[in-house]
Formats: C-alpha cells, sequence, structure tokens
C-alpha cells in the first residue's frame, strides 16, 4: 500500500499552522492509527486525545477533511490519499495545542441542568414499573459518549460563539432523555427557553449528521422539546386548556 | 452560563472551509428547488384563469391552488366549485388594480404558512437562501457573527405559529380529497353525470395522498399525538399506534416534503396545460 500525506495543526496560540507528515499506510488504518503511527516515526510532541480506539469514549474528536469526526472511526480507504488529508482540532472549543481543544465548557454547562427526580416508587420495595416503550424513547438519547462533534459543528456555537447563552445539542440530548423519562418529575423547560437557548437552535441539523451514535438529535430530541416549549410558553390555546384540566 | 471568556477560534468568513467533498451542491439544489416553485405558485396564483377543466368529455378538475374555491371569477366560465358563488362586489372594489383578480389569493397562505413555518423547510431554507449556515462547518456571512438571534426572538420567534397552520392543513387534505372524488365525476354532453376516469383524475388523486404523507409526518402532530406526553403507552393503545404512525411518517418527513411540494406544482400544471389546449387528458375509463 502507498504513502499518505497528512496534514496536521500543530502548535498553539497564534503560532499554530499547518505541517505535512507522511507515513506509510496498511490495510484497515484509521486516522487515529496513521497519527500514532507518525508520534512514533516523526513528531513525538504532537499531542491528540483518545482512549478507547472503539468509537465509545469519545475522546479523540477532530476535523478530518473539515468534517467533524472520531479519529478512530475513520477508516483510510474512505478517504482520497492522493491529496493530503487535514487533520484539525475542533473549532467550537478553546484551543489548547496540535490536536487537543479544551472541552470543559461543555462539563460546566451540563452542570446547570436540573438532575434525575423520580417520583415515588412504584411499588413497596421501592422499585418502579415501566413500559418498554416509553423507554425506548429516551434509550437512544443514552447512546451518547460525549464527544461534542455535535457541539463542534453547530454553527451558534461554532461560527456565533453564543457559549454564554446556548447549551447546544449534546446537552438538548441530555435534557431530553431526562425530560421525556416516563418516571421524572422535574420540569426543565424554563430552562431550556431562557439559559440553555433552545431557541437559538435554527433546526439545521447538523448535529444530527455527525453524531458517531447516530442520534437522531434534531429530530427526536430537539424538535420534541421546542414542540413543548410552545406548549408552555408560546402557545395561547394550550394555556388555555390548562387552566380547567392541570397538565400531567 | 459561563462561555464568555473562552478564547476561541477566529470565525471563518463565508464559504471558508477544509471540506473536500461539493457542499454547495445541496444548497443549490434545494435553492433552485424553492425558488422553481416560489415562482411557478406565484405566477399560476395570479393568473386567476385556467384553474379548471372541463373540456369537451366534461371532466371536472381543479386545480389544488385554486382550492377551496370561495369565488367564481368575474367573466370566466362557471366552474360550479365555488362556495359562495359570484365574488362580491365589495371585495371586486377592495381587489388592488395591479393585478388580476384571483381566488387562489385569498387561500394559498394557509399551505404557504404551513410549508413556510414547518421545522423541515425552515432548516433547508435557512442554509439555502440566509447561508446560515450555508453548509455544516462551512463559514457564515461575517456580519451575523455574535448578532445570531436564531429563532429565540422576533420575528424568527413567530415560527412557533407552525401548529396552528397544521390545523388548517389537516382541512386542506380533506378539502383535496374532495376535489379528487369530484374528479371522478364526468358530465356528459347531454348534461348527465357518470363515473368516469382520466389522466387528471389519477394526477388529482395522488396529491391528497402525498400532502396526507407530509401533513401525517408533522413535528407538531408527533407532538400533539404522543410526544407531549412522557408516557405514550399509558394512553389509549390507539394513542400509541398513532404515534408510531405518525413517527414513521415524520421520519421520511423530508421526503415527502419534496414530493407533495412538486406534485401540487404539477397538478395546477397539469389542469392549466389541459384548460388552455396544450395537452389533452386522455380518457382512461
Ligand atoms: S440543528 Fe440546532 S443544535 Fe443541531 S447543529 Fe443545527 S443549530 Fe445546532
Ligand atoms: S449526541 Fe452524538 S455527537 Fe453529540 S456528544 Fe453525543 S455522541 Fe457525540
Ligand atoms: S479513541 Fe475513544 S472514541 Fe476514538
Ligand atoms: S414539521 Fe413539517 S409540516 Fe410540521
Amino acid at each position: 500500500m502507498p504513502d499518505a500525506t497528512f496534514r496536521i495543526t500543530t502548535g498553539r496560540g497564534e503560532s499554530a499552522a499547518f505541517k505535512d507528515y507522511t507515513t506509510h499506510i496498511t490495510e484497515g488504518m484509521v486516522v487515529l492509527d496513521a497519527v500514532h503511527q507518525i508520534q512514533a516515526e516523526s513528531a513525538p510532541t504532537l499531542a491528540c486525545r483518545w482512549n478507547c480506539k472503539a468509537g465509545k469514549c469519545g475522546s479523540c474528536s477532530a476535523e478530518i477533511n473539515g468534517k467533524p469526526r472520531l479519529m478512530c472511526m475513520t477508516r483510510l480507504d474512505t478517504l482520497d490519499l492522493s491529496v493530503p488529508v487535514t487533520v484539525e482540532p475542533m473549532r467550537a472549543f478553546p484551543h489548547i495545542k496540535d490536536l487537543v481543544t479544551d472541552v470543559s465548557w461543555n462539563f460546566e454547562v451540563k452542570k446547570r441542568i436540573r438532575k434525575f427526580k423520580p417520583r415515588a416508587p412504584d411499588a413497596p420495595d421501592g422499585t418502579w414499573r415501566m413500559r418498554q416503550e416509553d423507554v425506548d424513547r429516551v434509550q437512544e438519547f443514552r447512546k451518547c459518549i460525549e464527544c461534542f462533534l455535535c457541539q463542534d459543528v453547530c454553527h451558534v456555537l461554532r461560527d456565533h460563539h453564543k457559549h454564554a447563552e446556548f447549551a447546544g445539542p449534546r446537552h438538548f440530548v441530555y435534557t431530553a432523555a431526562l425530560e421525556m423519562h416516563p418516571l421524572d418529575t422535574e420540569n426543565r423547560l424554563e430552562h431550556l427557553k431562557d439559559s440553555a437557548g433552545l431557541g437559538y437552535c435554527n433546526i439545521t441539523k447538523c448535529c444530527t449528521k455527525v453524531c458517531p451514535e447516530h442520534i437522531t438529535i434534531t429530530d427526536n430530541a430537539i424538535i420534541p422539546l421546542k414542540e413543548r416549549v410552545v406548549d408552555e410558553f408560546y402557545d395561547p390555546l394550550t394555556r388555555l386548556f390548562r387552566i380547567f384540566r392541570p397538565s400531567k | 452560563m459561563s462561555g464568555a471568556d473562552l478564547h476561541l477560534p477566529q470565525m471563518r468568513r463565508l464559504g471558508e472551509t477544509k471540506r473536500k467533498d461539493a457542499w454547495w451542491i445541496q444548497p443549490t439544489l434545494v435553492f433552485l428547488g424553492f425558488s422553481a416553485f416560489i415562482v411557478y405558485s406565484t405566477w399560476a396564483a395570479l393568473q386567476g384563469a385556467h384553474f379548471y377543466f372541463g373540456g369537451a368529455a366534461g371532466a371536472n378538475y381543479l386545480s389544488p391552488f385554486y382550492s377551496p374555491l370561495l369565488f367564481e371569477v368575474p367573466g370566466r366560465a362557471v366552474t360550479g366549485h365555488s362556495w359562495f358563488g359570484a365574488a362580491p362586489d365589495w371585495l371586486l372594489r377592495m381587489w388592488p388594480s395591479f393585478i388580476p383578480f384571483s381566488p387562489a389569493l385569498l387561500i394559498l397562505w394557509a399551505p404557504g404558512g404551513f410549508r413556510f413555518t414547518c421545522y423541515y423547510y425552515r432548516g433547508a431554507y435557512y442554509k439555502a437562501f440566509w447561508a446560515d449556515p450555508i453548509s455544516c462547518a462551512v463559514g457564515e456571512p461575517g456580519f451575523r457573527g455574535e448578532k445570531y438571534r436564531g429563532e429565540r426572538r422576533f420575528p424568527l420567534i413567530i415560527q412557533n405559529i407552525h401548529r396552528y397552520f397544521l390545523y388548517l392543513a389537516v382541512g386542506f387534505i380533506g378539502l383535496l380529497a374532495w376535489d379528487a372524488v369530484q374528479a371522478f365525476r364526468f358530465t356528459g354532453a347531454d348534461g348527465s353525470r357518470h363515473l368516469g376516469v382520466g389522466v387528471g383524475t389519477l394526477v388529482l388523486c395522488i396529491n391528497p395522498v402525498l400532502l396526507g404523507a407530509y401533513t401525517f409526518g408533522c413535528h407538531s402532530l408527533r407532538h400533539l399525538i404522543g410526544g407531549r406526553k412522557d408516557c405514550i403507552s399509558d394512553c389509549s393503545a390507539a394513542r400509541a399506534g398513532a404515534y408510531r404512525g405518525v413517527t414513521c411518517l415524520n421520519r421520511r418527513h423530508m421526503l415527502f416534503a419534496w414530493l407533495s411540494l412538486f406534485w401540487v406544482g404539477f397538478t395546477d400544471f397539469y389542469v392549466r396545460m389541459c384548460s388552455t389546449g396544450y395537452i389533452t387528458d386522455l380518457r382512461l375509463i
């Protein structure tokens, strides 16, 4: 098999720039393998974050040929190796060095979402009963590996830098998992509307496209949450009905 | 929420990206597709003519752009479809003189508003028409930057009205289905009514089917049916089944949005071509 060139962001701050590295390619390699090989051969200080190499820890997020992807799940035989493959750090977070970004903002945002608050147990032994169909809906959201690729691609963060006012698709998925949970009794709608800035999302679905866990972020989490916010704050008819018939 | 003090990479300029694929194809196609529909439907709605075809065979085809037909157009052959007969004088007096009287303009705001506020269309035209973003991971026009408001504030917060348009749109499916039934009714030379099927009948029948597949996959409907509940199965089996059905159509919402958009335009085009005599409607039965 041939050699391939990887155009990788190196350095930090203002001096960060692309640098080309050429390495030998063997069958079955993924981008992360190539980065590791480059580290071993010619760039021992090249920083990149990774952990599982199985698409499950969410650490190796980067932008490969301009698209937010997991390095460990991007096979080289799916890329055009006749031209250099660009590998960049995520753009929606502060850059630390080489391919590493500081994603800690995400954990701060997550702390502000009200925790799971189950109703009183259904049985004397302190257990609950749920129907499979009701749990199925939130099950999809629990596949999230917190790779933050959806946050990276979302233009509200990436191109508008609304980090102070917008929680981002990952946290809408998390909120949806709690809010739609059949046992949960907490109400997070006001938080969604105000401090999480759900209205900034203009449903352009880039988050859904990049999610390595194939979570249907926009259609199954964000839009249903938007509809619940409409119920609570914008729809005069549902508000009227609620006067006569208190909701769930 | 913290974050204002983050040191983020500089925003990219419009179209700036490291993507190597042809990211511009999709927004371009969407732009052309929507533009073509808007231009054609506006033109067709402004005609106020050729929206009904009877012809020598006595067919009974009404263009969906003109259904429900509230008033007949003065000076034109009576179609028999109008709800309130001839257009009243006060309406004709109020009508702006620079456009011909067209009953389509009285009703098209409803299906138009439904599509304009549809979640799928919103996402699609924000990209194709407003470059917000023009494509995923591609830079946006610099003037928007941190001034971006999204659907959070006026004017786009009004998009939340979508569910009200949904209520109207469901009614429209009923009306268009009725027009499809009427398209089986042919009138003989002696004035007798009989059952018949022309190509136009089929065209008019496909229309409400595609519109139904689009409308019943609506996100607001999905919410109304079951999305607003945490326990779908707690409710009746009928509700759980309906939720599954809407969800199934919802997964193909984009597909049906395009198919129904094309077909509603094509149905008008077909009736118009028959009425102007460019096409002869083939009688099948
Ligand atoms: S759909 Fe919304 S949350 Fe997802 S990328 Fe687009 S704007 Fe961001
Ligand atoms: S929702 Fe998908 S893209 Fe976003 S953090 Fe979770 S796994 Fe990654
Ligand atoms: S290394 Fe764990 S997801 Fe790639
Ligand atoms: S979301 Fe598309 S029609 Fe309602």
